[in-house]
């Protein structure tokens, strides 16, 4: 028998120039992401029907951390334009972008399929069914958005609701359940709900535009409530998501062989599919369906940074965060003084975007 | 006289209500090398994930003397390390990253590799002629390169049963008996037992020590290669018709066409 290895010394040789590291989070990432989150919150507080120069808002957001005093040179009414209006609004950008992307980014990991989005079971079906029926017989709207008071908390339930219905759904199997069956029950519970709203809508069609109006994502009557609302959502799913991202790593070579590595994908799977469905049902009750974040921003990352989930997830959170945010200057700048629907801005500007990062990366990766 | 590696008594196994496995007994010593070998459907790779614990089973199976069932899963993945027929090749995962997956046992739940863990990973890729590879993306490497990646994750996991299904389907003879080669003298160098699933039988026989002849989900023969490659039992289990000749190493299968088999047929058509 012919000799075909040579036998080395085991352990590491000596004067190895330099150890190779595992995939991570490169410092460079990590410091674009902070700054584009940081461009896109000072744009966000600039730029509006009363233009404020960058310079100002950026000493006005450093005079928001505590022991700080610095002259912005602004008047009272334009402090009050950036902390009461634009701030709220921005700040609330970025923590729905951010949810969405990161939402979407780790169902791409669990469900190990790449067209999967933050709405893929059922969340944006149960939220849009229990907006409509708010909305056909919720009665009064409200004070300035034209939508009954009670819609955040209707989407919120209603999203929680269709998840949990798909997961009864897909579990159902017993032992046979997987990733695919629940994906499966996803679909049966979206058409289910969709088929309801569709009926509702059909029945009042006076509620059309309302109903729309919520549906193609707003952030327009955004404020401070709206984000101390959020922000645990934000807090609690971008904690267990990013706590899991190496485990992400390791779902990623199949269940039986994530098994055999000593993991329970089963365990993890559930985990992090409640963490990001809840944090997906709280964004959706603050600003609506925003759809194309949660399945573009993870792509870009994972063409750009990495495809490693200890690389995609806290970008995707980072670069998410900025992406609505600046897409939400967009929508409110574009066709001034009216808005045009957030929705539809991330539509229609992140399918070029995501063909010009794709082009980026074959250029880049050859 | 120490615990077998692996101890199976009356071993079922059904799938989607199949029975797969129909009591079967199995023991392997401490640094053997048994090949389970049989036709298609016989069982072979149902028995290797149920030695393996990925699989619901009835019956008894004890690794290193421990019930398997009293092993939790980490502690599991110190002891057997598995290599699928077919190993998901993950998308943009470099070969550095790959095998630091088999260091997963090690690492604290939700936690990341430490320098120990790199070190291991690197120790590992050196043993296998694979250093210059670290950085290589897995899903270019060619079947023979692919394949010896995926032994070094399961090194890496530092388990001494090892659970290979298959691990030469998809190679060349040459890259065949480069796989084999490089098992054999790590089982060696380390003490490892080895348990795996072969179709190619005159491969099979010259590895391993012991044979298992797995049909219709039961142990038909074990033995040494000679005992279990004999014209009558493969005729039998195989319904093949082959030549078994004394080779250096073990036994030589060689198909023949059956004597009674028409010629021409395809140019009747």
């Amino acid at each position: 028998m012919r000799q075909v290895v040579t036998q080395r010394p085991s352990g590491l040789p000596e004067g190895r120039p330099a150890v190779a590291r595992p995939a991570g989070l490169r410092p460079g990432w990590l410091v674009a992401g902070l700054a584009a989150v940081l461009v896109a919150l000072v744009a966000g507080v600039s730029l509006g029907p009363v233009s404020l120069p960058p310079g100002s808002v950026a000493v006005e957001l450093l005079n928001l951390l505590p022991g700080v005093g610095l002259d912005s040179g602004l008047t009272e009414r334009e402090i009050a334009i950036i902390t009461e209006l634009r701030l709220p609004r921005a700040v609330l950008g970025l923590l729905v972008g951010g949810l969405l992307a990161l939402a979407g980014g780790a169902y791409q990991g669990v469900f190990r399929n790449p067209l999967a989005d933050p709405y893929l079971l059922g969340v944006a079906a149960g939220a849009g069914l229990a907006v409509t029926v708010v909305i056909t017989i919720g009665g009064a709207g409200g004070a300035n958005t034209g939508l009954p008071v009670t819609v955040p908390l209707a989407a919120f339930v209603g999203a929680i609701g269709a998840v949990t219905l798909t997961y009864l759904l897909g579990s159902a199997g017993g032992r046979s359940r997987s990733p695919a069956t629940l994906i499966l029950a996803g679909v049966a519970v979206s058409a289910f709900l969709s088929a309801g709203q569709t009926y509702l809508l059909q029945r009042n069609a006076d509620s059309i535009q309302q109903v729309y109006a919520w549906l193609l994502g707003r952030l327009a009557t955004a404020g401070w409530h709206d984000v101390w609302l959020v922000l645990p959502y934000f807090l609690l799913t971008a904690v267990v998501v990013l706590l899991h991202r190496r485990e992400l790593d390791v779902l990623s070579v199949g269940d039986d062989e994530a098994t055999s590595l000593g993991l329970h994908p089963q365990r993890s799977r559930y985990l992090l599919i409640a963490a990001a469905s809840l944090g997906t049902a709280a964004a959706v009750s603050a600003s609506g369906l925003i759809g194309f974040v949660g399945i573009i921003v993870p792509h870009a990352v994972r063409l750009l940074a990495g495809s490693s989930y200890r690389v995609i997830l806290p970008l995707s959170m980072l670069f998410g965060g900025a992406f609505l945010a600046l897409t939400d200057v967009i929508a409110r700048t574009a066709a001034a003084p009216e808005e045009i629907p957030i929705g539809v801005v991330t539509a229609l500007l992140g399918g070029p975007f995501f063909v010009l990062v794709l082009r980026s990366a074959r250029r880049v990766l050859g | 006289m120490s615990a077998p590696a692996v101890a199976v008594r009356d071993l079922r196994v059904r799938l989607a209500g199949v029975p797969i496995l129909t009591g079967v007994d199995l023991s392997v010593a401490a640094g053997e090398w048994v090949t389970v070998i049989g036709p298609n459907g016989a069982g072979k790779s149902t028995l290797l994930r149920a030695v393996g614990g990925l699989l619901p089973t009835e019956g008894a199976v004890s690794l290193f003397g421990t019930p398997i069932q009293q092993l939790c899963r980490r502690d599991r993945a110190r002891v057997v390390a598995t290599v699928a027929q077919s190993p998901v090749v993950p998308a943009g995962m470099s070969v550095l990253d790959y095998v630091l997956l088999g260091r997963t046992p090690y690492i604290a739940p939700l936690g990341r590799e430490s320098t120990a863990d790199l070190a291991a990973a690197h120790d590992v890729l050196d043993r296998l002629d694979l250093t210059g590879f670290h950085a290589r993306e897995l899903a270019t490497l060619s079947g023979g390169e692919r394949q010896r990646v995926f032994l070094a994750r399961a090194f890496a996991q530092g388990a001494t049963l090892l659970l290979l299904d298959e691990p030469t389907s998809a190679l060349d003879i040459g890259h065949q008996q480069d796989v084999l080669e490089l098992v054999d003298q790590l089982r060696r160098a380390h003490g490892l037992t080895v348990v795996a699933t072969m179709h190619d039988l005159s491969i099979a026989g010259e590895y391993a020590d012991r044979m298992v002849l797995l049909a219709d989900g039961h142990v038909a023969a074990v033995g040494s290669p000679r005992e279990v490659l004999t014209t009558e039992l493969l005729a039998r289990h195989y319904r093949a018709t082959v030549k078994v000749i004394d080779g250096e190493h073990g036994p030589l299968v060689v198909p023949v066409r059956p004597a009674s088999a028409p010629d021409g047929v395809l140019g009747r058509c």
